[in-house]
């Protein structure tokens, strides 16, 4: 049975995240005072039809570094799912 | 002699290239061809030039999904043998995903899609990019992006000041180096870079955008003619 990889790619905290700063003005501004901040990232889903949970993880280790995220400014992990 | 060829790279979302096609078609002695983004002939061109756009939507990140194009598989063998390649705007964003150049470009310090002119300064004129300008020259040259905040580990920015890598900076109408000057954030004001071997450069601002005289600046055109004297061997 197939793995799902749950990603998710961040920018890393020494890059300023113009998005997230938007969003927590937003938030502060309705009234969440205890909002301290917000930071956007992504979530990808990616299904790969492999049966070894290690070799699963390889290319999702992979394809993170390759081309879901770039290690100059974004930080990433993932968790495997077995798809029943 | 023969027109000397130089190729410009289509994506799918390129939106400069008939305007850099239009730019290189304006000089003696070049013709411009152009390549598609699913090939991988360079139609024998001397120089590449990734215009202006948003290849593949910008989707994931701008530039990541174009850095695996069969062209950039081509264009990236060609830059490695010292093969001149310029990348402006969207083609900068490409060369940084492709490893060509080093760091990142991220959204603009106030968020905003900018799109205004820019004055810029070619603080490094002995390249083939830049040879027919003056350090202390002022250049008017639009910029339009959303995403031209220059970023790169503070290594990084060490090695390119060290090797002169840092080509052209954003700068006040008076050529100061200034942060009101600096439209999205990039640190050092960089607006544009080369490698190291000195044939691979790219830059937020559009040469090709002030590069006739009805568009209310020439002074792209300096840039072009700069390479097109290199690869023709003037």
């Amino acid at each position: 049975m197939p793995y799902t990889a749950k990603i998710k790619v961040t920018l890393r905290q020494s890059i300023l995240d113009v998005q997230g700063k938007a969003v927590e003005h937003a938030l502060k501004n309705l009234g969440y005072g205890t909002v301290e901040s917000a930071r956007i990232g992504k979530y990808i889903e990616v299904t790969i039809n492999e049966q070894d949970s290690l070799q699963a993880e390889r290319i999702a280790n992979e394809i993170s570094q390759k081309l879901l995220s770039n290690p100059v400014m974004e930080n990433y992990s993932f968790e495997l799912e077995h798809v029943k | 002699m023969a027109d000397v060829l130089v190729g410009v790279v289509v994506f799918p979302g390129s939106n400069c290239d008939h305007d850099t096609e239009y730019a290189v078609a304006s000089f003696e002695g070049v013709k411009p061809v152009m390549l598609w983004h699913n090939e991988h002939d360079l139609k024998g061109a001397k120089a590449i030039i990734l215009p202006g756009g948003f290849s593949y939507g910008d989707y994931l990140r701008a530039g990541s999904i174009a850095r695996f194009s069969p062209i950039m598989q081509e264009v990236i063998e060609f830059a490695r043998k010292g093969f001149p390649v310029l990348g402006i705007c969207n083609g900068f964003q490409v060369l940084l995903e492709s490893g060509l150049l080093e760091g990142a470009l991220s959204r603009n310090r106030d968020k905003k899609f900018l799109c205004t002119q820019t004055n810029i300064r070619p603080v490094n004129c002995s390249t083939i990019f830049t040879s027919l300008y003056k350090e202390d020259d002022v250049l008017s040259i639009p910029i339009a992006h959303g995403e031209g905040n220059y970023f790169a580990p503070a290594e990084v920015i060490e090695s390119l000041e060290e090797h002169n890598q840092i080509v052209f900076k954003y700068t006040d109408a008076l050529g100061g180096v200034t942060e009101e000057a600096n439209p999205n954030g990039s640190l050092k004001n960089i607006a544009g870079i080369i490698n190291r071997q000195g044939n691979v450069l790219g830059l937020m601002p559009h040469p090709e955008r002030a590069s006739e005289k009805l568009l209310g600046s020439l002074d792209g055109r300096p840039l072009f003619q700069s390479l097109y004297n290199h690869i023709s061997g003037v």
